[in-house]
């Protein structure tokens, strides 16, 4: 196989991931470290570094849309990033000390939790009557306009959410991913935001969230460019494009035959890990 | 016409709009640099893919930014790609500095330190990260 064809089928998994990440809401990276690492058996390490990259490059891009619609919170993002950074960096010096079987095993645990979590119906929560006061001291506030109404919202539940965004941060410094799931549900459930201003921030974070690990991953050479680039170009064209689909199409018969597929990753992963194949 | 002093100089749409040119000219400029470089890196019609299957860790000069600067000028495809994929992580890292900047021209001091902490930490990752 020449270099030319092994990129063009990298490019077209990392592709795959993309719309599959998109249209399940869980994002490219989370899907394309397991497909590297088990069917072209690329070191996860590699696997981990093209996935940054290619996480980075998808927050950037779709952000760009997102906050010029006025939907993600400037505030609210930069006040959780200062958990998601520094404990991403943590994150990344974990992962250059722990053995690829561990991380393999990790890696499979999040991607069964994240389908599972993909299957639940999101309930709607009741909104605490009382108005936070370490929200209002932090102008964790806003407004939205959407179909000619204005939104206006307030933080609950700070330390919750902060505390959230440790986890999220450490996943996506150990594994290479947005960890968008976690931060959706730091901001929805717990501090109670509407879910169309959680996603946008949240998915506004992921890039700062990964920026924070990319420099520990690059210096310690996780980061090769002949394998990050159709990575990168994959999951970033696979997921506009499964982010177009998902306004046109019902998604609910996919979103749960992609979910079994994801729940299989994330099984062989912990069994190629426990038994030491990656 | 007169403004009064304490109108914040800045609007958050006007921020957002700022974050958001910020971040089309970040990406829009790495992606090109890695589109080229991946045009000359494909170039060998022979040429076997690396073996990712055994984790080589060998540090690439991309935490020395002027190494693929210098390598770049020479149409070096691998530097041409690192620094392209540099640029992409640096358009993240771009954006908080504005952000800095633009919660100081809005005088809201407490956001200033926020933001200034995150740049820091990231900063921090760029820098000494592989220490």
């Amino acid at each position: 196989m020449t270099a030319g064809i092994f990129t063009a089928l990298i490019f077209v998994t990392s592709l795959l991931a993309g719309l599959l990440g998109a249209l399940t809401g869980l994002g490219g990276g989370v899907i394309i470290v397991p497909m590297l690492a088990l069917v072209f058996k690329v070191d996860l390490r590699y696997a981990i570094g093209a996935s940054l990259i290619s996480v980075i490059a998808t927050s950037s891009g779709s952000a760009v849309a997102y906050v010029r619609q006025g939907l993600s919170n400037i505030r609210i993002g930069m006040f959780l990033e200062v958990a998601t950074t520094l404990w991403a960096l943590l994150g990344a010096y974990l992962t250059l000390k722990i053995s690829t079987h561990w991380i393999a095993i990790i890696f499979g645990c999040v991607l069964l939790y994240s389908a599972i979590a993909s299957l639940r119906k999101r309930r709607k929560h009741a909104i605490p009557a009382a108005p936070d006061r370490m929200a209002t001291a932090l102008k964790l506030s806003g407004s939205y306009t959407e179909n000619g109404v204005r939104h206006e919202y307030v933080a609950h539940r700070v330390p919750l959410g902060f505390g959230i965004m440790f986890g999220a941060g450490t996943l996506s410094g150990m594994l290479g991913i947005g960890s968008g799931a976690v931060k959706v549900l730091a901001m929805d459930m717990a501090m109670r935001l509407p879910f169309k201003v959680s996603t946008t921030t949240s998915n506004f974070m992921i890039g700062v969230t990964a920026a924070a690990s990319a420099g520990v991953y690059l210096s310690r050479g996780y980061i090769d460019p002949g394998l990050a680039l159709p990575v990168m170009l994959g999951v970033l064209g696979g997921s506009l494009l499964g982010s177009k689909l998902l306004v046109r199409a019902p998604v609910v018969t996919l979103r749960i035959v992609f979910s079994l597929v994801i729940i299989a990753l994330g099984a062989e992963m912990i069994f190629s890990g426990a038994t030491g194949r990656l | 016409m007169q403004e009064s002093p304490r109108r914040p100089v800045l609007t958050d749409m006007q921020m957002d709009a700022a974050v958001a040119n910020m971040l089309r000219f970040g990406i829009s400029l790495a992606a090109t640099l890695m589109i080229l470089g991946g045009w000359f890196y494909l170039q060998h019609p022979t040429m076997q893919p690396a073996d990712y299957a055994h984790f080589h860790g060998s540090a690439t000069d991309l935490h020395n930014l002027g190494k693929v600067l210098t390598g770049s000028r020479l149409a070096d495809s691998t530097s041409v790609l690192e620094l392209g994929i540099v640029l992409l992580i640096a358009t993240p890292v771009a954006r908080v500095a504005l952000c800095v900047v633009d919660f100081a021209r809005q005088r809201d001091r407490l956001y200033v330190a926020v933001s200034f902490s995150v740049l820091l930490v990231l900063l921090y990752s760029l820098f000494r990260g592989g220490h």
